[in-house]
């Protein structure tokens, strides 16, 4: 907005503002668009984990192992983890320019944001596709039953 | 029955307290609140208890208004809470068993009592260029049909109260958004099919600080004393926006 009182001369045209990418524009469509995703992924999650098979009684450490070796649900849950922690991150975002009103909490909330979203986008895609239920050479006491067939 | 009942439909009389949010610049560091008793009618509105305690009891006592009904827009302010027009609330229509309590509308820099610098809002009014700007030199008269003006029949209401812009949570924090009340005009000339410059509009408000700033919480809405739909006109610039025309 531009409160500069000063007026061109009439029949000026209008000079196209361009300045990089509209990020507010963007993270609006973001909002929408992975918003809708998420209602499907979530209630595909919950129903695969709570309804199918033995329902609530199946979910266990094997039943998670089984889940993460397929890259299906590996991709699948990325998706989700991507899609779900940046709509929070930006709703965050939102919160804090409409809360705060001091321009350097707000960029020290925006940078704490940014950072522990990248952090834990790093770490959840790290376990994602490197999930091993049976690291080779572990104690045996300490790994699951199950690995015994494996190891 | 021969008595006929001469209580029904009389006007009744009470009195109100109303507690006014009071601040002179000469004087005072902060604003304070203070209170007044007035002798009302259930026929008066909030304006008139205004009047009373301007006319007979504190002549300092500040506000603006103009036609008193309803149509310039002048005494927009905060009343028990909420952004009304002080000419179109009556009395009886609030809790008068409780204070009323008045202040000026918010994210506006207060002046004196309940007067507000409505320069900013007008700033962004402006922002939008709110003027028709037809390229065509029709022979007679610019033709539009019934369904082309009621695209934008809503939008034409707005009377510039600034009642929607200081309801909105996002402009009391950042006084750089456009606020409702200028989308809602842009709205305005944006679907009017006489208009030219729809692109120019969207191209304004397609900026950091203008409609997607908008979290659609419906104070505007709720706020405004004509019923415009506003979030639904800012909804509707949105859309305009992703499509890219009107």
């Amino acid at each position: 907005m531009t409160t500069d009182l000063t007026l061109d001369n009439p029949r000026t045209p209008h000079a196209r503002t361009k300045r990089g990418i509209n990020w507010e524009k963007w993270g609006w469509i973001y909002m929408r668009v992975s918003g809708v995703l998420l209602v499907v992924l979530i209630f595909g999650h919950l129903f695969v984990n709570l309804f199918l098979g033995d329902g609530v009684n199946q979910i266990d450490f094997a039943f998670v192992a089984g889940k993460l070796a397929d890259p299906f649900w590996q991709w699948y849950d990325f998706a989700l983890l991507v899609l779900a922690l940046i709509h929070g991150t930006n709703g965050m975002r939102t919160i804090v320019n409409d809360y705060v009103a001091k321009a350097s909490i707000r960029r020290i909330l925006h940078a704490a944001l940014l950072s522990s979203t990248a952090v834990l986008l790093v770490l959840g895609t790290l376990v994602l596709f490197t999930f091993d239920p049976c690291p080779a050479g572990a104690d045996p006491e300490l790994v699951a039953s199950f690995c015994e067939d494996i190891l | 029955m021969a008595t006929a009942p001469a209580e029904v439909g009389a006007v009744q009389e009470f009195t109100v307290t109303v507690i006014i949010r009071r601040f002179d610049p000469e004087n005072d560091t902060e604003p304070y609140w203070q209170d007044f008793d007035v002798q009302m009618y259930s026929t008066d509105r909030v304006l008139d208890a205004l009047h009373k305690v301007k006319w007979e009891q504190d002549g300092t006592l500040s506000f603006r208004r103009s036609c008193a009904h309803g149509i310039c827009g002048s005494d927009a302010m905060r009343i028990n809470g909420r952004n009304r027009l002080a000419c179109k609330t009556l009395i009886k229509d609030l809790d008068i068993t409780k204070p009323i309590y008045i202040e000026a509308i918010k994210g506006l820099p207060l002046e004196k009592d309940l007067i507000v610098d409505m320069e900013p809002f007008f700033a962004s009014y402006r922002a939008v260029q709110p003027f028709l700007q037809a390229n065509s030199k029709p022979d007679k008269e610019r033709i539009q049909t019934i369904e082309q003006r009621a695209r934008f029949d809503d939008t034409t209401k707005c009377i510039l109260c600034a009642a929607c812009t200081s309801s909105c949570p996002v402009f009391w924090t950042d006084g750089q958004y456009f606020g409702p009340a200028a989308i809602v005009n842009a709205h305005r000339f944006i679907f009017d099919s006489r208009d030219d410059a729809a692109q120019v509009r969207l191209d304004i408000l397609n900026d950091k600080e203008g409609v997607w700033r908008c979290r659609t919480t419906f104070n505007c809405s709720e706020a405004c004393p004509r019923g415009i739909e506003v979030t639904k006109a800012i909804s509707e610039v949105k859309q305009a926006m992703l499509r890219g025309r009107p």
